[in-house]
């Protein structure tokens, strides 16, 4: 399938085309939405391993003697505790304090920062930077000469000590270590978008398809498969990580996501939005993101589709599908506050029909530790 | 290259037509489950409604979307497939047979003129 040549497209575009994977628009981009098909897919993630292209993805380095500084101040996460080589989920906010995006900083050196941002943000992201960027901190916007992918599941981790070899500095969960490939960098980070144990590797372009073919090469008598971007959105949705753009928006606060434990009221730094979240911290939020399943089989639910409370309107689905892990329709949805707790039973409407389903605790999934 | 019967007739949309008596069985093409994949919920229309040719009908549900599916000609729901509501997957193993979706008295029977044949339809998916 041809996609359009105004889309970018990542290093891994024709490793994709030999795999047959079958290639959509995302975010401006051209990415396999998949290879086999999503289910069998996220079931390979789940069960054995899967490998994604996230290259797409944005790369910012910040540096210098006020860079943590700088960043705690641009950040809702304390940036002041992570040590050399740790990672952290963390949010940038408006002035409003509604979620501009979602990323993970890493500090790989005592006043150096690696920040993860979403593909779709990452002109938007680079701007405010610049905008609040002080004298003394530098700012370096690798996104178009990295790229990435992500290795997930039970067995990515054997995976990639085969890949990587004796020598790899193993990372823990949310740290950070540079592998020697080849002779070559990769950055590699304990992290994911999937719920499972696995890895994030970030690399130069050049090395990008070698790196991708010989580690599906490597992973294959352990089952590793390609993976598209609809295997990642049912993985991430049954572990309820929120998709910005979907689940977050410049109009809503990471506390009405349910994102609390990343946005440090107490520390001492003033970000964007942060007097607007103590308020709404104070007062208690008025609408939650919820997470909801079907109660009986039925048509799964889709973003946009509205959910009842009786005759009342309460709310709208901001992401949703089947689950493959639990059989029946999954979906997040902001409501009234005062409907989210787990047992609720709400509506959602299916073209015209009214569906039941209930509030459920966040997640959906969680791997057996 | 996916499996396109000659017997059948097609329309742009991907539906397959089989005309017996001037009753019409629609299902949706080997091509068209292949794109989709993955089926999970069949949404069917139900019988006595009427329809024009090229509204929508039904809807298919796969993990990544709901998909419309158009009626092939006009006229009379007279039977829908109720083992896809129990397995709707079957949309993807047997789309010519196990899953034909609903069955229509045909109103307007020379609009199945206007439908394309095995060669048409081949063409228009490139194989």
């Amino acid at each position: 399938m041809n996609a359009p040549s105004s889309l970018q497209k990542t290093a891994l575009f024709s490793a994709h085309e030999k795999l047959g994977a079958r290639l959509v628009e995302f975010g401006g981009w051209t990415m396999p939405v998949q290879y086999t098909g999503i289910v069998e897919e996220h079931k390979a993630v789940r069960e054995t391993a899967g490998v994604f292209d996230i290259s797409h993805m944005g790369e910012f380095f910040v540096s210098g003697d006020n860079a943590l500084a700088f960043l705690n101040g641009l950040l809702t996460n304390d940036v002041a505790k992570l040590a050399v080589g740790q990672g952290q989920y963390t949010l940038m906010l408006n002035e409003e304090g509604g979620v501009i995006d979602d990323l993970i900083i890493y500090r790989l050196h005592e006043t150096e920062f690696f920040l993860v941002v979403n593909a779709s943000k990452i002109e938007e992201d680079h701007a405010w930077i610049k905008k609040n960027l002080p004298a003394g901190v530098s700012f370096s916007d690798k996104s178009d000469a990295f790229s990435a992918i992500a290795l997930q599941g039970p067995k990515a981790l054997e995976i990639a000590r085969k890949f990587l070899g004796a020598s790899w500095p193993e990372p823990k969960r949310n740290e950070v270590t540079t592998a020697s490939w080849n002779c070559q960098p990769i950055l590699t980070a304990r992290t994911g978008y999937t719920g499972e144990d696995g890895l994030e590797l970030f690399f130069a372009n050049e090395i990008a398809e070698k790196v991708f073919l010989e580690l599906l090469e490597a992973g294959k008598p352990l089952g590793l498969k390609p993976c598209g971007l609809g295997a990642r959105d049912t993985l991430r949705l049954e572990a309820c990580y929120p998709l910005n753009g979907n689940d977050l928006s410049a109009q809503r606060t990471p506390l009405a996501a349910g994102l609390g434990t990343f946005v440090s009221l107490t520390k001492e730094a003033i970000f964007p939005g942060k007097e607007i979240l103590q308020r709404q911290k104070n007062e208690g939020v008025k609408e939650s993101l919820v997470a909801f399943r079907l109660t009986d089989k039925g048509p799964p639910p889709r973003p946009h589709y509205p959910i009842y409370c009786g005759p009342d309107l309460v709310g709208e689905v901001t992401s949703g599908a089947p689950s493959p892990t639990l059989g029946g329709g999954i979906g997040m949805a902001y409501v009234s506050s005062v409907l989210a707790k787990p047992g609720t039973v709400l509506h959602l409407e299916v073209r015209g029909a009214r569906v039941p389903v209930e509030v459920i605790k966040k997640p959906f999934y969680k791997r057996a530790s | 290259m996916s499996n396109v019967p000659d017997q059948l007739r097609y329309a742009p949309s991907h539906e397959w037509l089989r005309v017996e008596s001037g009753v019409g069985t629609v299902g949706i093409t080997d091509h068209a489950q292949a794109e989709l994949s993955d089926v999970v919920y069949v949404d069917l229309p139900k019988v006595g409604a009427q329809f024009a040719a090229g509204t929508t009908i039904a809807v298919i549900e796969s993990v990544k979307a709901a998909s419309d599916i158009y009626a092939p000609v006009s006229g009379e729901v007279t039977e829908i497939n109720p083992e896809l509501i129990t397995r709707p997957e079957l949309v993807n193993s047997d789309s010519y047979g196990a899953a034909w979706l609903f069955k229509l008295k045909l109103s307007k029977p020379e609009e199945v003129d206007a439908l394309k044949d095995a060669a048409g339809y081949r063409a228009l998916i490139g194989e």
